[in-house]
């Protein structure tokens, strides 16, 4: 039986609790068994992002402690396990800390996105979920380009029973969140957001999926104080779904 | 490096120019058109990512042997009946170019077109001396009949539409109402006309490069008029202001970016006119050659990893037209001769000015100018080492310029999440906290800088059981593997 231990960013832990509990229930319905470190906090991407990388290399630490012993970590946010992945080793050569960068490149790789552990560290695409719905797909910046996703998990709603996937016009264009930029630049994030709800909007669909409830809180910001009625979900959630399945 | 003007810093200017509608549509046609055609010209060839690879691996390697690669090139160049001249500043180079341009009795200059040579300020040195220089590059010439900075690097009056220039060459050239329509080719014309008796007239010319062969002495420039070689070719005297940086080993290196820049700048499998030059020769071309080689910067930015990386940089624009946040404000928010992603990281590295340390805020870090890049910049990673440095600087500085409502809430969490207990009395405090901004369970008219969200955006209230919250009351047997609190 597969082992993982789950890293749920706190971001998500706070404000977006069911799409932890979502991937929990994916996560067990194809059998991983699952653990919660709680002494994790957080991973510094806002910090870091933000350029206060000297003041949360503690939490690099914490973060590596925590995550030490277990054989494979894996979280419902991509820009947060890009964090881990891309940011810590670059932090750690930065320090020049010998320490540090062995203590990194041991932990960093066992780090995985939900949907890349699904696909490719179980090699399953099809979780048994039911959302009879339209739906379109948001390639978050940082699952697209940095960690390089891909299609994953568009190869997981694609085997969602009942589920009818819609195109978007320029759906690889950043939504304008970007971190601590939606308010040090709200007026460019803010363009930005309404140039994405627009083509969102045009997609005509139910709901609006990605692998980050980040990216998605900014794109419902937009959608909610414009009531379109438009939901968002995160991956995990539509996974999680039975809606309307046989019993 | 010198400005014409001071310029507002980015986080005024930007919320101006995304007022400008006009601006707004010429930067999303122009950007969207030429965002499609790169990724076609690039996509079609086999071997697109093994040039990224080598004009990366030249590239690195020339900026860890720099010093020796100049002196070869020097050596070619003077051989070659040239003269080379050092700058180590804006300052020096201008003082260079004007006591050689006073050496000819000219009164006037023509220029192609050159980004050194707005980094440094040349026309308004020159001016000091009396000396008028003409830009004949078509865009160049337009935003300098303006009297405007240019506002992007390949299409530096992206911001002008035929009308404008249509009011602009009647006033500048002296021309009829009448007689010239806001028509693409009747405009072409007309500056034709104007900048062929200039060309004509000129004793010396002036340009950059983009290139310049070490092993040979070569300077290169790639451009797409003809106008930047009729001022290498017609006067005098040739004058070229060259960043350090702009070095290659080899001729046959230019194999790979004659590639590289066309099919990324202005997406052409091969740009039209690419001229190179050796030396002087007797009767045929210029007959002063001269080469201005620029430090202004760039030698402090090669000391670390970081800076050499920045300097790969071969000025193609790609990154622009890519970036959504220059597909909004344009290039004139930047404040500098260096523009959009690049400028962000470029500006703080070579300038170092006060304003240029929230350029590198000006992004999402959404990837998309290392995506394209022809040498491989990793921009994003870049942009968080330079806002490490911002924070550094303005920490050290007696009037911080960051807003500091955000300085307080990024320290205070820092110390919060350094503990689980810590954090966790910090969820808690947060759902008590929320309370007075909660309407129907959505947070509005948020306080300090989170105003900038909520005044555009709703968001959910925090609910009242975390992930964390749930797993423990779920499955309280299954603690087990935890952490110590570091408390």
């Amino acid at each position: 039986m597969p082992r993982a231990s789950l890293f749920v960013p706190c971001y998500i832990d706070t404000l977006f609790p069911e799409a932890g509990i979502a991937m929990v229930t994916v996560l067990e319905r194809v059998g991983v068994e699952l653990d919660f470190p709680s002494a994790q906090t957080c991973c510094g991407q806002m910090h870091i992002n933000t350029g206060y990388s000297d003041d949360v290399a503690h939490l690099v630490r914490h973060f590596l402690t925590v995550f030490e012993s277990s054989e494979t970590v894996v979280a419902p946010s991509a820009s947060c396990v890009a964090t881990v992945r891309h940011m810590y080793p670059e932090m750690a050569r930065w320090s020049g800390d010998a320490g540090l960068i062995d203590a990194v490149a041991a932990v960093t790789p066992r780090v995985r996105e939900f949907s890349e552990y699904l696909v490719d560290d179980l090699g399953i695409t099809d979780v048994g979920a039911s959302f009879p719905h339209s739906v379109v797909y948001h390639p978050a910046c940082h699952a697209s380009r940095l960690l390089g996703v891909g299609d994953r998990p568009l190869a997981l709603l694609r085997n969602v029973a009942g589920i009818r996937l819609k195109d978007m016009p320029r759906a690889d264009s950043c939504c304008g969140f970007g971190g601590t930029f939606a308010v040090k630049n709200a007026e460019i994030s803010t363009a930005m957001l309404a140039d994405k709800v627009a083509d969102v909007l045009h997609a005509n669909a139910e709901v609006v999926v990605a692998a980050d409830n980040s990216c998605l809180m900014h794109i419902a910001g937009g959608l909610q104080r414009q009531r379109t009625a438009i939901r968002t979900l995160h991956l995990a959630e539509v996974l999680a779904s039975q809606e309307g399945a046989r019993a | 490096m010198s400005e014409q003007r001071i310029p507002l810093p980015f986080h005024q200017a930007a919320p101006i120019a995304l007022e400008d509608g006009q601006l707004r549509r010429n930067l999303a046609n122009v950007t969207s058109s030429i965002r499609s055609k790169r990724a076609a010209v690039t996509g079609e060839l086999p071997d697109w990512e093994a040039l990224r690879d080598a004009g990366e691996a030249i590239k690195d390697h020339t900026l860890k042997n720099l010093g020796h690669y100049l002196q070869r090139f020097e050596e070619r160049f003077t051989e070659a009946g040239g003269t080379v001249h050092w700058a180590r500043d804006a300052q020096e180079a201008n003082e260079i170019v004007r006591s050689l341009v006073k050496a000819t009795g000219a009164t006037s200059v023509v220029k192609a077109k050159s980004m050194t040579t707005d980094e440094i300020g040349l026309n308004d040195a020159l001016a000091e001396d009396g000396v008028v220089a003409i830009e004949t590059d078509l865009a160049e010439l337009i935003v300098q009949l303006a009297g405007e900075p240019s506002s992007h690097i390949l299409v530096p009056a992206i911001h002008k539409n035929r009308a404008e220039i249509r009011s602009l060459f009647i006033d500048a050239f002296g021309l009829d109402p009448e007689a010239l329509r806001d028509d693409p080719h009747e405009l072409a014309g007309a500056a034709r006309r104007f900048l062929r008796e200039r060309f004509l007239d000129a004793r010396v010319g002036i340009s950059g490069a983009n290139f310049a062969v070490a092993e040979s002495g070569t300077l290169c420039v790639v451009e797409s008029e003809g106008n930047g070689r009729m001022c290498t070719t017609l006067p005098e005297t040739l004058i070229s202001v060259v960043g350090i940086e702009k070095v290659v080993p080899r001729w046959q290196d230019l194999e790979v970016f004659l590639q590289l820049l066309p099919r990324s700048s202005t997406a052409e499998r091969m740009n039209p006119y690419t001229s190179f030059w050796t030396g002087a020769h007797a009767g045929d071309g210029p007959q002063e050659v001269h080469v201005v080689l620029l430090d202004a910067g760039r030698s402090t930015t090669l000391r670390d990893d970081v800076g050499r990386a920045t300097l790969r940089c071969i000025r193609c624009s790609a990154c622009l037209n890519v970036c959504p946040i220059y597909e909004r404000v344009g290039g004139h928010a930047y404040g500098s001769t260096y523009p959009g992603p690049i400028g962000a990281i470029l500006n703080p590295q070579l300038r170092g000015a006060k304003q240029d340390h929230e350029l590198p805020y000006a992004s999402t870090l959404c990837g998309a100018c290392f995506e394209v890049c022809p040498v491989k910049i990793d921009i994003p990673t870049i942009l968080v080492e330079m806002r490490r440095r911002s924070v550094q600087a303005e920490r050290s500085d007696r009037s911080p310029r960051l807003p500091s409502g955000i300085d307080v809430a990024l320290r205070t969490a820092a110390a919060m999440f350094a503990s689980p207990s810590r954090y966790e009395a910090g969820q808690r405090l947060a759902r008590i906290g929320q309370a007075p901004f909660v309407r129907k369970g959505v947070l509005r008219n948020l306080p300090g800088p989170l105003a900038g969200w909520s005044d555009a955006r709703d968001l959910r209230a925090i609910p009242n059981q975390a992930f964390r919250d749930w797993w423990r009351a779920r499955a309280p047997s299954s603690e087990g593997k935890e952490g110590d609190d570091a408390e």
